[in-house]
């Protein structure tokens, strides 16, 4: 095992899937010579060459486009939109046409190609390169979606994603980049709609995503330490697909659910799995189901409003005390 | 007629055996590529009327050449990208006819089965990879498949046709850029039919010419012809085809057309000035063809077996779609996912 920072490890996941398969190519703003306005592609440029991994100019439509069109005839691209907030730019070539030209076309293309992007706040950048936007993918059939939370997961799923034969947008949090972790000296390839249960507790069941992952993590610690509240932590990891399986197994082990999400709070990934819950596993519930998310407003800059808007491990531990009284 | 059309009135010598660029062969597939499109077209219109055909519908009637001469052009394994003004350009890739006409009736034998409709005819085994409905989104898509061809190195070509109103999106300016910049092996077709959809494109537009007074911003050629004289297509798109393979990099074409009817099936086109329609029917794509063909020495009774063994088809391909069943209701739930299905949970 080496220990790779969450950026490198982006680097780490597209180095060994274009090493592996010469279709692989790379293109976005700034992804080349600059290696990444957040250093997350530093050197692949120089070890794969111009002809793979492509500089393009600020032109959201016409690099996710062109990733669109490569992928419909035999390459598997990588673009990179560089914050999330962009994807507003380019969302009819997302949204309207890579989701949905395989299934208009009853199947005559596959559409393999991977959109990563800087999702996510907590880097005092205001309301237009801050937004945790995984809700937006989550909304258009046609879509996968994955949001990893750690560097072994971001490389076992890049690597997943560039393989997967489906459009994959995969959500990098920008909070997350400097976080180092083991990560696998081997090939590494993990599943893409697989959760992973992170900690074991008796009494409720937190499902988080990507930044909320380790804020969850130490609210659990906290909550068992000062107030005997066992906590299980899962990652959701995949909004699609959707591990219900193991969401469901892991609210039913507890019988409570609590949802941390950084989208703001209308139509957040969390309600569909606190959706799901109800319909399908009422009667093992002992309580309310709660959601914990930024409110439904744009995020503000400053470093005290931003850091009172995204959900903290101590507004998750106060919530859920509030809700155990 | 407008001072655009004016521009494309040229008087030529009649073609002869001596002095003949582009040979009887040819000529024969341009007209017969012209009058299939003209006639499942025309078909369209009909079934609509019978409400064989629901939703909406862009005909590309009086457009024919430009398809034509594109279409002739092309190597099989050429790209196509096109818009839901695509019948045309469908057909002339060799997509059977009950497909298309299955498609429009939403029959189990169109192309698609049923799911993607009269906006998004697609035969990616004719290298028809899609007709795109939002404006501008296929620009860089056939960017990205000339892409492709490009590095893989296999010397296909993308065609990606769109009409006037495309020029003032902003994908159409992106995706010229970027294909210039990375000297792409695509053509962009401009098909100025003089509306946007009811809108006069002069009105709304800053240059004379909508996409070829904006190819000096690209470092193209700016390249006008007209658009109803399939000859002028064909040599516009030999030349620019020739020239993407070689791997000198894209072509920005306007070609000045008009479309017979309105933008859509709700459209009857009541904006245009009198005597507009009538003006360019007279410059028709098809029997201006058909007279060239005739001024050129081909035997009048080839020309009419020709339209003859057309309109068969065409019957032929509409009966065959009549008798088509519905497609099942079981696949709404198929092709979302490479894997066949459409899951999002386990």
């Amino acid at each position: 095992m080496a220990e790779l920072t969450y950026r490198d490890a982006v680097a780490a996941g597209i180095a060994q899937e274009m090493e592996r398969d010469e279709s692989v190519v790379f293109l976005g703003e700034d992804i080349g010579a600059a290696g990444g306005v957040f250093k997350a592609t530093v050197g692949l440029l120089e070890r794969f060459g111009p002809d793979r991994v492509r500089d393009t100019p600020i032109s959201e439509q016409a690099i996710v486009g062109a990733a669109m069109g490569a992928a419909m005839t035999g390459l598997r691209p990588i673009a990179e939109i560089m914050f999330s907030d962009f994807l507003a730019v380019c969302w009819d070539i997302i949204a309207n046409q890579i989701a949905k030209q395989r299934y208009m076309t009853n199947g005559q293309v596959t559409i393999p190609l991977v959109i990563r992007t800087g999702n996510g706040g907590g880097a005092r950048f205001g309301a237009q390169h801050s937004q945790s936007v995984e809700n937006w993918a989550m909304a258009v059939p046609g879509l996968k979606v994955v949001a990893p939370s750690t560097p072994a997961d971001v490389m076992g799923l890049m690597a997943a994603a560039i393989r997967d034969p489906d459009p994959v947008i995969m959500f990098e949090h920008k909070a997350l980049y400097a976080v180092k972790g083991e990560v696998p000296d081997t090939e590494h390839v993990d599943t893409l709609g697989t959760a992973k249960v992170l900690r074991k507790g008796g009494d409720v069941t937190i499902v988080a995503l990507a930044a909320m992952v380790p804020k969850a993590l130490a609210a659990a610690e906290q909550l068992q330490a000062e107030d005997g509240i066992s906590a299980t932590v899962v990652d959701v990891r995949s909004l699609v697909p959707l591990d219900t399986e193991t969401i469901f197994r892991e609210v039913k082990n507890t019988g409570r659910l609590v949802t941390v999400e950084e989208n703001p709070r209308l139509c957040g990934w969390g309600a569909e799995i606190a959706s799901l819950i109800a319909e399908e596993c009422f009667y093992d519930l002992d309580g309310p189901i709660l959601r914990i998310t930024t409110p439904h407003i744009p995020l503000a800059a400053a470093d005290n409003l931003e850091d009172h808007m995204i959900p903290s491990a101590a507004r998750i531990v106060e919530d859920i005390r509030n809700a155990w009284d | 007629m407008t001072d655009k059309s004016k521009t494309q009135s040229k008087t030529k010598p009649p073609p002869t055996a001596d002095n003949d660029d582009i040979g009887e062969e040819t000529r024969l597939k341009l007209f017969k590529a012209q009058l299939e499109c003209r006639h499942l077209e025309k078909r369209a219109y009909d079934l609509f009327l019978q409400n064989l055909i629901k939703g909406t519908s862009h005909l590309g009637l009086g457009q024919e050449a430009v398809a034509a001469g594109f279409g002739v052009s092309m190597r099989p394994d050429d790209y196509t990208f096109c818009t839901y003004r695509g019948h045309n350009h469908t057909l002339v890739r060799g997509v059977s006819m009950t497909g298309i006409l299955g498609e429009l009736m939403g029959r189990e034998c169109g192309l698609m089965a049923g799911k993607g409709g009269s906006m998004h005819l697609t035969s990616v085994e004719h290298g028809a990879m899609g007709s795109y409905a939002i404006i501008g989104a296929h620009l860089p898509v056939a960017a990205g498949a000339a892409w492709s061809a490009q590095i893989r190195g296999t010397g296909q070509v993308a065609t990606c046709f769109f009409g006037d109103g495309t020029t003032n999106i902003g994908a159409f300016h992106e995706a010229l850029n970027l294909a210039a910049v990375w000297k792409l092996p695509v053509v962009f077709v401009c098909e100025n039919n003089l509306y946007m959809e009811y809108t006069a494109i002069e009105d709304v537009t800053a240059v004379k010419f909508p996409a070829a007074g904006r190819a000096a911003a690209y470092g193209l050629d700016s390249i006008v012809i007209d658009g109803n004289d399939a000859d002028e297509v064909y040599r516009a798109a030999v030349t620019a085809h020739a020239k993407a393979r070689a791997g000198d990099g894209p072509s920005l074409i306007e070609a000045l057309t008009y479309r017979h009817g309105g933008h859509s099936r709700a459209d009857p086109a009541k904006y245009r000035p009198d005597g507009e329609l009538e003006a360019w029917l007279a410059r028709d794509p098809v029997p201006l063809y058909r007279q060239r063909l005739v001024d050129y020495g081909i035997d009048e009774t080839v020309i009419t077996a020709m339209e003859d063994e057309t309109i068969a088809a065409v019957d032929e391909a509409t009966e065959a779609a009549k008798a088509s069943p519905r497609p099942s209701t079981d696949v709404t739930e198929t092709e979302v996912w490479a894997d066949g299905g459409s899951s999002w949970r386990n």
